[in-house]
């Protein structure tokens, strides 16, 4: 076993963070490996920085443990961590040269004068910046900064080294050749990087581990062959690479409905008749003569990519995303495949059928035939439907009856968007309010982690009246 | 173009409240007692040059203790919690709203014979009046100009990015050491107030009652020497400094 499991050098236990009341961080569990290149991914506001900024020191969780090298390190401050970070705007001093920069870690450790020249040096020659030694920071370009910033971090020598998105502001040639550089210099120097990122090809391009976290929670751990073909759910398929994701009927191990035609897979033990969510990867799929096709559509799009073509097929309502070497007429008729082991199924992220809620009619007027009631501390106002005042009724709201545009504050003000996820025909757009989740359905796009007013059509609603005694049904 | 019409007003005062008198200064500084041409009030203005240098020495302590005083209270003040910080600002301007010869009297109560100060010493058996010496007006000008030493240190502390201190303190700075070797280099910036006017204004004041046109040779040297230090602040400080 010792031979195979590499050590974990930290360690986050159950770490829990609120920020003026809002869950940051909700249960993190995370095991770093030494010498690890590990990148924490995820769309801005699903608390990627906070569990750096935690690793580092500068925030502490309200409860969970940090343990370091075997040590719990909660409440220790950061310059007596053995870990350096390199800031997302590097944070280089602008007082001192590059030479002062790089050599204060090393100056406040008391280290020999000679040495610390030696040890700037040679961290400059890694880095690229021979000569650059007396230049004043602030006349660098952006890359140079960046890489001053990576080698003051470097040159202290510390277990692990922290990075916070420190190639966001560069221009995407420069941000390709760094993701390279920093990659070798972590296998150069052998320390164990943490990575944070929101760009997923950066997490796939470097890392040995991605970890995928959206709204405070690690939604999956691997390898970035893992997280791209074998993703846990749709929020991680959509996140990493271009994806179809389709709901579908598992209708027994290895059998799967979408689109109408049962298809054959690989994945057992999800039961009968459980809706899933199902993503094929747009070059997994082949297009074929119609007659050979699994299921067929007529291509409606055709873009040349260099490399591929990428083609979007309608079936039936829905649109299907294609990349292939071979091109197709648009207009024309085709059959696509997928093989059994590209299909793959995962659980839904809010199993509902509909969004439901129980409650008790807090005034109601028959002449106007409205009520009202309370949800999470606000009052919804019900139009053209009665019932009587003290009933107790569960509402039963189809996933299209929810809007987030509207007249007014909303029914709810202020609702989470916590994930969007493009289902070939509209998107699944699911809701975190205070108390509960929503999921709806919306043809535009919404921007995730933001807040939004939440509006109910109760037009599409149905009503059911529940008797008086308590009753103990499931939503 | 905006019209101009509207700054005529202004216009006429400055001419009238200050261009004219400082073309009078600069006339009566050139004439004898009879009205005729002489440089005798620039000789006789030299001859308070021991007050002048007195004047400045005044200047350069109370600067010097002000900063010793103001430059810790706005390290301190940026540590603060929002809420505090807005009252020490409060506390520390708040007697700027009155008059300016009012806080000085208030000195004079306090520390005159038989004012609170005199009555606290006097129960380690000290006595006596704690006005009208060199102490008293550095006190007094130490007061006046704490709030303009520590504002706009406050304001240039408080624009250091905070990322900076994150980065000292992850490259192994405790708190001295941020301090040491990034908040204090940083905000270390070119302000010197200028309060070299006081004391030696007082002998204008005085001999302009009795001899105007030295008075107004003394108001001419001294004028120079002002204009001389703007220059100088100009030259060398960037404008936020010169707050």
């Amino acid at each position: 076993m010792e031979q195979i499991q590499k050590k974990v050098i930290v360690s986050l236990k159950d770490i829990f963070l609120r920020y003026d009341g809002e869950v940051i961080l909700n249960h993190i569990n995370l095991d770093i490996h030494e010498k690890e290149f590990v990148t924490i991914l995820g769309p801005s506001g699903c608390g990627k920085t906070t569990t750096l900024r935690i690793i580092g020191g500068f925030t502490e969780p309200e409860s969970g443990d940090v343990i370091f090298d075997g040590k719990r390190i909660n409440g220790l401050p950061p310059h007596k961590r053995n870990v350096n970070t390199v800031f997302q705007k590097y944070s280089l001093f602008p007082h001192l040269n590059v030479f002062d920069n790089v050599a204060f870690g090393l100056k406040l450790k008391k280290v020999p004068k000679d040495e610390i020249k030696r040890k700037v040096l040679k961290m400059l020659a890694i880095v690229d910046l021979k000569g650059y030694e007396k230049r004043s920071v602030a006349h660098l370009s952006g890359g140079q900064q960046q890489r001053v910033a990576i080698a003051r971090a470097l040159v202290c020598d510390p277990e692990i080294i922290l990075l916070d998105e420190p190639l966001g502001a560069l221009d995407l040639k420069l941000r390709k050749s760094m993701q390279l550089e920093l990659k070798e210099i972590q296998q150069q120097t052998k320390k164990t990087f943490i990575y944070v990122t929101h760009d997923q090809e950066e997490a796939l391009t470097m890392s040995d581990r991605v970890v995928v976290m959206n709204n405070g929670v690690i939604e999956q751990i691997g390898t970035p062959e893992d997280i791209y073909n074998e993703p846990v759910n749709a929020f991680v398929a959509d996140f990493i690479g271009e994806a179809n994701i389709l709901n579908g009927m598992m209708m027994g191990d290895c059998r799967v409905r979408i689109l109408g035609k049962e298809l054959t897979c690989v994945d057992k033990g999800f039961g009968t008749n459980t809706p899933v969510d199902v993503v094929i990867r747009p070059e997994d799929v082949i297009i074929t003569t119609p007659e050979n096709g699994q299921l067929t559509g007529v291509v409606e799009n055709v873009t040349f990519k260099g490399v591929h073509y990428e083609m979007s097929v309608r079936v039936g309502k829905c649109e299907i995303l294609v990349h292939s070497t071979d091109s197709a007429e648009i207009g024309s008729e085709v059959g696509l495949r997928v093989i059994p082991f590209n299909i793959q199924i995962m659980n839904k992220l809010l199993p509902i059928q509909s969004n439901t809620v129980e409650t008790v009619v807090t005034y109601a007027s028959e002449e106007e035939q409205t009520f009202e009631f309370e949800l999470e501390g606000e009052t919804v106002t019900v139009n053209k439907k009665y019932i009587p005042q003290g009933s107790r009724v569960r509402i039963h709201l189809p996933f299209d009856a929810l809007s987030i545009t509207g007249k007014g504050d909303g029914d709810l003000k202020d609702v989470y968007i916590e994930s969007v996820v493009y289902k070939g025909e509209h998107n699944e757009i699911i809701l975190e309010s205070d108390t509960r989740k929503w999921l709806m359905l919306s043809d535009t796009d919404e921007q995730v982690a933001t807040y939004v007013p939440l509006y109910f059509d109760f037009s599409k609603a149905s009503f059911e009246i529940l008797p008086e005694p308590q009753a103990e049904e499931g939503a | 173009m905006k019209s101009r019409k509207l700054s005529i007003p202004y216009i006429i005062w400055m001419l009238v409240f200050t261009m004219i008198p400082i073309v009078m200064i600069g006339v009566t500084a050139f004439r004898d007692k009879n009205g005729g041409f002489s440089l005798e009030p620039f000789q006789k203005a030299f001859g308070y040059s021991n007050v002048f240098l007195k004047s400045l020495l005044i200047a350069f302590l109370s600067t010097l203790i002000c900063l010793v005083l103001a430059y810790p209270l706005a390290y301190l003040l940026t540590k603060m919690r929002h809420s505090t910080q807005q009252t020490v600002q409060m506390i520390l301007m708040i007697p700027m709203w009155m008059n300016f010869l009012l806080r000085i009297y208030a000195w004079v109560i306090l520390l005159q014979k038989n004012g609170p100060l005199d009555t606290a010493l006097s129960i380690l058996g000290i006595h006596g009046s704690y006005i009208g010496n060199t102490a008293a007006v550095i006190v007094g000008m130490v007061y006046e100009y704490l709030p303009f030493m520590v504002l706009p240190i406050f304001t240039v502390m408080s624009k250091i990015d905070h990322n900076l201190i994150e980065a000292a303190q992850d490259l192994g700075s405790n708190s001295a050491a941020v301090f040491r070797k990034v908040i204090f280099p940083l905000s270390v910036s070119q302000y010197l107030g200028g309060t070299d006017d006081i004391m030696i204004g007082d002998v204008i004041d005085k001999i302009f009652w009795t001899d105007q046109n030295v008075g107004s040779a003394i108001s001419l040297v001294l004028m120079i020497f002002i204009f001389v230090f703007l220059v100088l602040m100009n030259l060398f400080g960037d404008e936020e400094a010169i707050a």
